[in-house]
């Protein structure tokens, strides 16, 4: 990387730092447990809206998993979703009606809570739909998984994301609070993935699965991303530069081997496509927060009614072992 | 006789007790090292619950730093203590505060009791290891290392760097033999007290001080001078990864570690709750007199470290993404291209899916779209049909489409007219068979109904594209096994060709070829290159094509062709 890239982007960084400091005024405390919050080493940091009906489980499978502490942004809900994680006994809740998209969607927001509450601490940014399986997730902790990235001197843990749907169109498909979702959306694409190195932040791009099939087949560039780094040891100036798929300094997107080898890695399911997704869909289209215009979800919007994205080669969920053997994720040298 | 651990503890605590009191209960003395970098406060806790008790005592506490002299330090000072303290004990046992015993004591002390003499550490000559990291081995002991490897890392490669350039070795002291092998050893009174007493152990120490990561070779060369019953294996089961860190083990290892019947593993994840109850826990234990037997966990790991530094070839993920030329293996599976016979025979892919049960596509990379076999428009992983999402990545879409049908051959057609990029893909790949009959693309054209001067153009491009393809296929790094045929050549005789290629890929067992391919009715087709090189363009790849009509090309079909064995 050339020196003048390389300053370019170290300034890049110092700006987003700064500005997240700066949007700080932006948050409002609705419920702070700063000693709970302190004794933690594991947290998870979501930005959300009206999410009310996927918290339940959410909060369950990464209790489960052995998350310490929550930190969430509430951008806005009116259907109790704050009040709601606020009595929570393990949450802590800021509220703002500060736009998703001024905030780069949210980005500013998560990374000042970073750097005030989470230095040193392994940080889990994942939004309520994601789901984060790791190598040996049923028998180990996230703890194990933090420790032993400690041990090896690792800072961050790559992921892919895994979009999940149902068998059957998705507006059909029905999910009952606290739900697991993937008992719903137990289906996915296993093999239709394309990776690109992304030079800029020395990360990979990797796009495919089935919203590029779906919506995306006639501009496969436009299809997002699907690679994530939303596990990060924080440190002083750690800044998520592109949604989760991005962090700087650049040393963090460095989850994948380029001499041959496998690193550990896991994937997030991605519990999008509910039937709640198609008034969602048309609400942000309407909303217009989202990335480039919420061009997604225009796609969505227009698409989504009767749309079936299961088809026979779809594999189902069944564990991480069956993500690792289909070669979506890897246990890398963690044995 | 009994056996006394010394326990060097620096982390977790509440275990390194754990373990210590179960030692202790069942009459085993203990000495406990703790670093001298934890907390007084948490020192203090420690002390305080192991202390009343008569077979444990607590040595000076040195600040140990990985790979220097203070953790031989610290380890002499705790051997002294305990043939000072204990008396009784036989064989003194080096463990750490991670270790966790998983066959009982009296199991060890059997075992100890009927080898009184032998002294077991792994020690080995630095020729003979191939487990040193960073290219430091013999040097270890010829340069000398006053600066930290983990804080400052900078002065000590510089300095390695700089007595490297003035040639600088030091003298090994004489009679030494430097060993090297893993830390976790037990040795016998007599030997341990003949190295702490040796009467050269001041020059000794003053040599290993600056030595590098001297706790993995100072008492392993010693042992060398003074013993004569050295068993080089050590009896704490403890696997490193290609970093040179310890694997750790977690509950859901308790079957292997079970399984395993060694005495000690190392190291144990502190919040591995379920294996400390298991075997902590007075009445888990049954005693047996199997020798240790740590193979099973030996393949795991080391499939471990084979995965982190290989991978698996033709797999590319999240955290696997070799750059050109590190891909160990382009794909993961055989597979063959045949380029041209799909032009020249009708029937091809589903001739070939009869005759070697290979999963015969047609043309995967043309324009119009994907040409699944069977014309499914998903196949395998979900890939779509859509040419504008194969040609968006046209490498990802093959190597995709050959990992996900892993144990089922692919074959598919290809030819000038389809993706150009991925005809510079495949022959760099080992595992593709390529088979090419140049030329074959006028075949089409010959019989489409198009006007005769956009066939020439046409044709004039798919000449050239099909050179330059096949030049790339003839240069130094093709790394397919690669066939072509001019189109003259193949019409000539196709029976021979065709039962070598089938003889090559078949899955199932047909022998002999009964049925050959439907070709293309080729009447008037030497007359249409004719028409062509009239009109200027001029078709040579598909060799010398006679002008005139052939006749024994009108051969009646079905035809059943012969073929010499």
């Amino acid at each position: 990387m050339s020196i003048a890239r390389r300053i370019r982007l170290g300034r890049k960084r110092r700006r987003w730092y700064i500005r997240a400091i700066r949007r700080r005024r932006e948050l409002d405390v609705v419920r702070r447990r700063a000693a709970k919050m302190r004794a933690a080493d594991n947290v998870v940091i979501s930005v959300l809206r009206n999410e009310y009906i996927r918290l339940p489980y959410f909060l369950r499978y990464y209790r489960d998993m052995g998350i310490e502490h929550f930190l969430f942004v509430d951008n806005g809900s009116d259907d109790g979703s704050a009040e709601y994680l606020a009595d929570q006994p393990d949450c802590s809740v800021w509220s703002t009606s500060a736009s998703y998209s001024g905030s780069r969607f949210g980005l500013d927001w998560v990374n000042w809570l970073g750097r005030r509450h989470c230095l040193g601490k392994w940080v889990l940014c994942v939004d309520v739909d994601e789901f984060l399986v790791f190598p040996f997730c049923d028998t180990r902790p996230i703890q194990a998984l933090t420790d032993w990235l400690d041990g090896s001197e690792i800072r961050s843990f790559g992921t892919m994301l895994l979009d999940m749907y149902p068998k059957g169109p998705i507006t059909e498909s029905t999910y009952e609070i606290g739900q697991n979702p993937m008992e719903v959306l137990s289906w996915f694409d296993s093999g239709n993935y394309t990776i690109t190195r992304n030079w800029d932040f020395h990360s990979l791009w990797i796009q495919g699965g089935p919203r590029a099939r779906a919506f995306f087949a006639d501009a496969p560039r436009k299809a997002p991303a699907l690679n994530k780094v939303p596990l990060v040891k924080w440190r002083r100036g750690t800044v998520f530069a592109s949604s989760t798929h991005n962090v700087l300094p650049r040393g963090l997107n460095l989850v994948f081997d380029d001499v041959g080898g496998e690193k550990a890695c896991g994937v997030l399911l991605h519990a999008k496509f509910l039937n709640t997704m198609a008034a969602r869909a048309r609400e942000e289209a309407a909303r217009n927060e989202h990335y480039e215009g919420a061009r997604e979800y225009q796609a969505y919007a227009e698409g989504l009614e009767g749309l079936d994205l299961w088809c026979t080669w779809s594999e189902k969920y069944i564990n991480w072992r069956q993500l690792e053997i289909l070669g979506l994720m890897s246990k890398g040298n963690w044995a | 006789m009994t056996v006394g651990f010394i326990m060097m503890c620096h982390e977790a605590l509440d275990r390194a007790s754990q373990v210590a009191r179960y030692w202790s209960d069942r009459g085993c003395p203990i000495v406990v090292h703790v670093d001298a970098r934890v907390a007084r406060r948490d020192y203090d806790a420690l002390r305080s619950t192991l202390e009343s008790r008569a077979n444990i005592v607590f040595s000076d506490r040195f600040k140990c730093e990985w790979g220097r002299w203070s953790l031989v330090q610290a380890t002499q000072a705790a051997a002294g203590l305990m043939l000072d303290r204990f008396p009784k004990v036989n064989h003194v046992f080096l463990a750490s505060g991670s270790c966790l015993p998983l066959r009982p004591v009296e199991d060890l002390i059997g075992y100890l009791d009927a080898r009184p003499a032998t002294d077991f550490i792994e020690s080995a000559t630095t020729e003979d290891v191939p487990w040193t990291k960073g290219g430091l081995d013999h040097e270890r002991f010829t340069l000398r290392f006053p600066f930290s490897w983990k804080r400052q890392r900078y002065l000590f490669d510089g300095y390695v760097r700089l007595q490297r350039r003035v040639g600088y070795r030091r003298r090994i002291p004489s009679g030494i033999v430097p060993h090297m092998g893993s830390q976790w050893w037990c040795l016998t009174r007599d030997t341990l007290s003949q190295i702490l007493s040796h009467p050269r152990r001041a020059q000794f120490d003053r040599y290993f001080k600056r030595v590098w990561i001297p706790d993995e070779s100072y008492f392993q060369s010693l042992v060398r001078l003074v013993s004569e019953n050295v068993e080089s294996r050590s009896l704490t089961l403890s696997k490193f990864d290609f970093q040179g860190k310890p694997h750790v083990f977690y509950d859901d290892h308790l079957q292997l570690l079970r399984r395993s019947d060694c005495f000690v593993a190392r190291k144990i994840w502190p919040r591995a709750e379920r294996l400390y109850t298991a075997f902590l826990s007075p009445n888990a234990q049954q005693g047996n007199r199997a020798e240790p037997n740590p193979g099973k966990i030996d393949r795991i790991f080391a499939k471990a470290v084979e995965r982190r530094r290989y991978g698996r070839p033709g797999l590319y993920m999240t955290s696997r993404f070799p750059r050109k030329n590190h891909e160990n293996g382009l794909t993961c599976a055989r597979y063959t291209v045949f380029e041209g016979f799909g032009d020249l025979f009708e029937d091809f892919p589903d001739w070939l899916k009869r005759t070697t049960g290979l999963r015969a596509h047609g043309h995967l990379f043309a324009p119009e779209r994907v040409g699944f076999a069977d014309g499914l428009t998903v196949f395998a992983g979900a890939l779509s049909d859509s040419p504008k999402l194969r040609d968006y990545n046209p490498e990802m879409f093959l190597t995709n489409l050959i990992w996900n049908t892993r144990g089922e051959r692919q074959a598919f057609l290809y030819g000038p007219r389809d993706t150009v990029r991925i005809g510079s893909f495949f022959p760099r790949d080992p595992n593709a068979d390529i088979l090419v009959i140049s030329g074959a693309w006028a075949v089409p054209l010959f019989k489409s109904q198009r006007p005769f001067n956009e066939i020439r153009k046409e044709a004039a491009r798919l000449q050239k594209i099909e050179n330059a393809h096949l030049a790339y296929l003839r240069n130094s790094w093709t790394k397919a096994r690669v066939q072509v045929w001019t189109m003259a050549d193949f019409v000539e005789s196709p029976v021979e060709p065709l039962q070598s290629i089938i003889e090559d890929v078949a899955v199932t067992r047909t022998n002999q070829v009964n049925e050959a391919p439907r070709m293309v009715d080729l009447t008037g087709f030497g007359q249409f290159l004719q028409s062509l090189r009239n009109e200027g363009m001029h078709p040579y790849l598909m060799g010398d094509f006679p002008a005139d009509p052939r006749p024994e090309s009108e051969a009646p079909r079905p035809r059943k062709p012969y073929v010499a064995r």
